[in-house]
């Protein structure tokens, strides 16, 4: 467990993360494993553990008809796949791929939800870490629909 | 000093290559006539006319060591560009120029030099880089974080490839979306500034692209922790005259054209947020 707690602690997502939180997190994490082409999720799957990235790169992307997979994002070290765990249905709204060989840190979501439950005070730490990865993607959408290197741009 | 007559009345230069970029984009190469030197700075640029249609401002995008051979990346987007991107070996074009500040270069020695770039925005840095690699030892780390729409629009790919193999140079490339067969980055150009390797406190940043982006680049960059008098941007909306007679790229009390197209941020301050200027 030392490591986990090790690894979390040192996880740029939980930069600053309270120690008593931290014992809590790890108790629902584990070391997990992807190679390159591998699926961490599948769009419409529940939602039920999201990542911390160690080492590698993902891609969130969706499969359109026609288009086949088109990826709106890479992740790579430090950074979370994952958001949709936090709040219902708890489902993916997107497939998560491994571009290369991916280490990262699982954290299971009920478990991490039932303790979120139980003790507010890392709920909202949960919350404020997540909503800021949330707003700085819907602003990251924004642009990308927004299409600015057309020819209008 | 020149008479107004003689700023307005373009020379002829003639193609000599056309290659095609990118959809809808096309790098051509100029010449000057006999024996005529082109002195240009990175970031400076032309007023190119294409006969019969009009003129517009192309920034230069070729090596500035390189003096006879003038080198213009075209976006076509409307009646002027639309003809010059399809103009080929021995048509002529009008050239005015070069017009315009150019990129900081000097003042960058000594200091970590980020580049950012959106789009066609890349055309005017390229200048800014080769000087940069030709005396890559009077600078610190050199970043170029390069953001455009999908992989198919990536401009001078081969360029890129080439310089990804220097060890002297980080270069992240990130599109807006992409195919399976694409390993490089997804997502906005702004996400690879907190990862890029500079020290904010001795770096100058380049950045040009859409407006838009800019905007969302100074920011990312005054998150990293650089000031504005270190972040530089270039301006490339409309112009006419180039040479500050006929307001047309009048941006609140600047003329694009006769104090840009490169500004320091805090030159600008404000500026960019107005919705109509
Ligand atoms: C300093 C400077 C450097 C430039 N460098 C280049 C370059 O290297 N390569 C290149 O392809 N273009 C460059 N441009 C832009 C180019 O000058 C304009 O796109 C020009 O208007 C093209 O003329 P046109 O007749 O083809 O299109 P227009 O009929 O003038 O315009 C067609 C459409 O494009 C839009 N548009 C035109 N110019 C811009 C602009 N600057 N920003 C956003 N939207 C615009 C117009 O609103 C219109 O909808 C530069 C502009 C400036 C001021």
């Amino acid at each position: 467990m030392e490591g986990l707690e090790q690894v979390i602690r040192e996880h740029a997502f939980f930069a600053g993360l309270d120690e008593g939180f931290c014992t809590l997190i790890s108790g629902c994490a584990r070391n997990v494993r992807f190679e390159a082409g591998q699926y961490l999720f599948h769009e419409g799957e529940p939602a039920d553990q999201f990542y911390l990235i160690r080492h590698g790169r993902v891609s969130l992307g969706i499969t359109a008809p026609g288009r086949g997979a088109v990826s709106f994002q890479t992740l790579g070290e430090g950074e979370i796949v994952g958001v949709s765990w936090l709040i219902p249905p708890y489902r993916w709204s997107y497939d998560a791929k491994a571009l290369e060989l991916t280490r990262a840190i699982a954290i299971d979501a009920t478990c991490l939800r039932q303790k979120c439950e139980a003790d507010h005070h890392l709920g909202y730490d949960m919350m404020k870490r997540f909503m800021a990865v949330l707003i700085q993607r819907l602003q990251a959408t924004r642009l990308q629909i927004l299409d600015v290197y057309g020819s209008h741009g | 000093m020149a008479d107004a007559a003689d700023v307005m009345a373009p020379k002829i230069a003639y193609v000599r290559r056309r290659r095609r970029e990118a959809a809808q984009v096309w790098t051509l190469d100029l010449e000057a006539g006999e024996g005529d030197r082109f002195a240009f700075a990175p970031g400076q640029f032309n007023m190119l006319t294409a006969f019969g249609v009009g003129e517009a401002a192309i920034s230069l995008s070729g090596d500035p060591a390189e003096g006879s051979r003038l080198v213009h990346t075209i976006r076509a987007v409307g009646p002027v560009s639309s003809k010059l991107a399809r103009l080929g070996p021995g048509d002529p074009v009008g050239l005015r120029g070069p017009f315009g500040a150019a990129w900081p270069i000097e003042e960058a020695a000594g200091h970590d030099v980020v580049i950012v770039a959106g789009g066609l925005g890349l055309a005017p840095l390229r200048p800014a880089l080769y000087r940069l690699l030709a005396e890559r030892s009077r600078y610190g780390q050199v970043v170029l974080l390069y953001g455009t729409r999908s992989p198919d629009e990536i401009l001078f790919r081969r360029e890129i490839e080439t310089w990804r193999r220097r060890l002297d140079i980080d270069i992240e490339v990130t599109v807006d979306h992409a195919g399976a067969d694409w390993r490089g980055h997804v997502g906005v150009v702004t996400n690879l500034i907190p990862r890029a390797a500079f020290d904010p406190l001795h770096a100058i940043a380049l950045v040009c692209g859409p407006e838009i982006m800019m905007r969302f680049a100074i920011a990312a960059l005054r998150d990293a922790g650089l000031g504005d008098e270190g972040i530089h941007l270039s301006m490339e909306r409309n112009m006419k005259c180039a040479v500050s007679f006929c307001g047309h790229c009048q941006f609140g009390p600047v003329f694009i054209c006769r104090d840009g197209p490169v500004f320091r941020c805090d030159r600008l301050r404000g500026l960019l947020a107005l919705k109509e200027i």
